[in-house]
């Protein structure tokens, strides 16, 4: 087997008296879709915030395509390729949707302040194509018709959507989505859905926290569960569905029992 | 009929530019050349506001000791234009240093930028209230340093000021004597007008070519969602630190202005009250709109003045003698006019469209 794109190990993360994460170790492999489940409070998204920077782990390391990945520092992150999107939705709010993805370019691009007071040549052919980009990318997730509406004002679930566009636009090798489907109706959900499937079919790794269960076991390629800050089981879900550790979890122990 | 509006627009250019370049000779022959004078203060308020709306109205940090830099680039010029040095420290300085005004102007916006970065560093993690208290703290510190630095060594003149400032020399003419051009007297403030127009013009080319770039938009997304903003692949820190280094250039550079054009320098020229009505400039006006900015530094900058000018004739024509000091008046309305501005025009009297639409979405929501 290859080395997975992203490979965490031994991850720990306390919050005073709350051990938030403890020793978790996961592989996620290129080009599958890994769900990421569990009860309330499990650690789902503290295990997101250390992967993307935002919390520093007490312990371990995560490597991210062989390399070990800067952890603590969000831009340097979303530079070596992982972009996310929020639990709750974290937009632009004042800037139009193409600005919001034009924003998520910002890694990719080069212009400083010179070349943005000058306009050279390079900075006016790099803003051309940041813009063009921008408006492929909303084209790929189906809200171009809305580039210059402001983000606050679009729907739910094109703001989802507009995140989706906006992460992609840092050019993610794995792109990590915190409970998209959280708040969306039965036909945004399928919208979403059809969504990812086209991200997994362009071959992008998907890292998929959801409480969603029937869309992540539908989805997903392979799924971990976290409880209480442990990772109890991961493997492809028809196995972790029937894993009496994550009924337990899900349902209680006498759920078992019975 | 109808006209092309790429012609129209350049209309528009040609008429304004029109206005600019003629204003102080009608301003001069119809209100009197201290009216031209108010108006070179308003070119430096313009400059200051814009600066500020770049840390401030770009970037949603609060800074209430924006004039600090304002000081550090009126200090270093009357430092390098005056005797002060020389007579300070004949051992070292043998005369005056007399630098030229290409070379102070750009090393005085270099140093003010070093310090906007300095006083940066420490803030970066201060948000809201928090930071508008270090930054406040800052101001008071440099006005303080500007106060108490005549011993032990003479550097400042302590509370005295640096007078005998040499005005900026254009192509060896001093900008504060008058100059005859095709046979017409141009006066000194005419000419500062002139200097001080071209230098605004430059500051406001450069606002509207970084608001519109990946900095602006970086510095935009700082303000809404700094944690997304992160996630982006934003360095926050150095945009940060960005905005405050170049926010401060801008106030360096028309504190060199300030001094070359006043010839006097002290340190109760840059208290609180300043910082507070550039701020107040940049927020009346409309944050983070260019246009708005400069509208509110235009009419704050002359409404004191105005009110100096016609308050004390009304007063006597209408009480047959003058009840309130036009002074103490001045404040009385400045204060109206911001609880009136603020009531009615929360994002300012001229917002910027998205702002506007922001505020608009956050009373939806209320």
């Amino acid at each position: 087997m290859s080395t997975p794109l992203l490979e965490a190990s031994g991850i720990s993360k306390r919050f005073g008296g709350v051990q938030a994460l403890r020793d978790v170790s996961l592989a996620i492999r290129a080009g599958e879709v890994y769900g990421l489940i569990g009860p309330n409070g499990a650690g789902k998204t503290s295990f997101f915030n250390v992967l993307t920077g935002l919390y520093s782990a007490d312990q371990g390391e995560v490597r991210f395509n062989g390399q070990p990945l800067p952890l603590g520092v969000p831009h340097r992150i979303a530079g070596v390729g992982i972009a996310r999107t929020f639990q709750n939705i974290r937009l632009f709010g004042a800037m139009s949707a193409l600005e919001n993805v034009m924003v998520g370019r910002h890694i990719r691009l080069r212009t400083g302040v010179l070349g943005a007071i000058l306009r050279t040549p390079a900075a006016r052919r790099e803003e051309a194509d940041t813009e063009a980009r921008a408006h492929a990318l909303l084209r790929y997730v189906g809200i171009d018709r809305l580039a210059n509406q402001q983000a606050t004002h679009l729907s739910y679930g094109d703001q989802r959507r507009l995140e989706i566009a906006r992460a992609l636009a840092t050019e993610p090798k794995l792109l990590a989505l915190d409970e998209p489907a959280a708040g969306m109706n039965a036909t945004e959900t399928a919208g979403l859905r059809a969504l990812i499937e086209k991200l997994r079919g362009d071959g992008l790794t998907v890292l998929l926290i959801e409480h969603d269960v029937k869309l992540v076991m539908g989805l997903c390629d392979r799924v971990a569960v976290l409880d209480y800050g442990e990772k109890i089981a991961e493997d492809v879900p028809d196995v972790v569905r029937r894993d009496p550790r994550v009924i337990a979890a899900y349902l209680g122990t006498e759920a078992v029992d019975a | 009929m109808s006209v092309d509006p790429k012609l129209k627009a350049r209309l528009g250019v040609v008429l304004i530019g029109v206005a600019l370049a003629v204003l102080p000779f009608v301003v001069g022959a119809s209100f009197g050349n201290s009216w031209v004078r108010i108006i070179d203060f308003a070119l430096l308020y313009i400059m200051l506001a814009l600066g500020l709306n770049i840390v401030v109205g770009f970037a949603g940090l609060l800074d209430l000791g924006y004039i600090a830099f304002y000081a550090v680039g009126a200090y270093l010029y009357a430092l390098l234009s005056s005797p002060h040095l020389a007579i300070a420290f004949p051992q070292v300085f043998a005369a005056a240093p007399g630098w030229p005004v290409w070379a102070v102007l750009p090393l005085g916006a270099l140093v003010a930028g070093l310090f906007g970065v300095l006083l940066g560093a420490p803030t970066l993690k201060l948000r809201g209230d928090y930071l508008a208290i270090v930054t406040l703290g800052f101001g008071e510190i440099i006005r303080i340093f500007l106060n108490n630095l005549n011993a032990p060594a003479n550097i400042t003149n302590g509370p005295q000021g640096i007078n005998n400032i040499a005005a900026a020399q254009i192509g060896g003419h001093a900008l504060n004597r008058p100059l005859e051009l095709f046979g017409v007297m141009v006066p000194g403030v005419h000419l500062q007008y002139y200097f001080f127009l071209a230098l605004t013009l430059l500051v406001i080319f450069v606002c509207l070519r970084l608001q519109d770039s990946r900095l602006g938009r970086a510095w935009v997304a700082i303000r809404e969602d700094e944690v997304a903003a992160r996630a982006c692949g934003i360095n926050t820190r150095n945009v940060k630190l960005l905005a405050f280094g170049l926010g401060a250039t801008f106030g360096g550079v028309a504190g060199g202005l300030f001094a070359g054009f006043q010839g006097f320098v002290s340190p109760e020229s840059f208290g609180l009250l300043e910082s507070i009505m550039v701020l107040c400039m940049v927020v009346l006006g409309g944050m983070g709109n260019i246009a708005g900015v400069i509208l509110g530094a235009v009419l704050l900058a002359l409404l004191p003045e105005a009110l100096r000018w016609g308050a004390v004739p009304l007063q006597q024509t209408l009480f047959g003698k003058v009840l309130i000091d036009p002074e103490s008046l001045r404040l009385l309305l400045f204060g109206i006019a911001l609880v009136v501005v603020m009531r009615w025009r929360p994002a300012g009297l001229w917002p910027s469209a998205l702002r506007k639409r922001e505020l608009a979405a956050h009373g939806e929501a209320a």
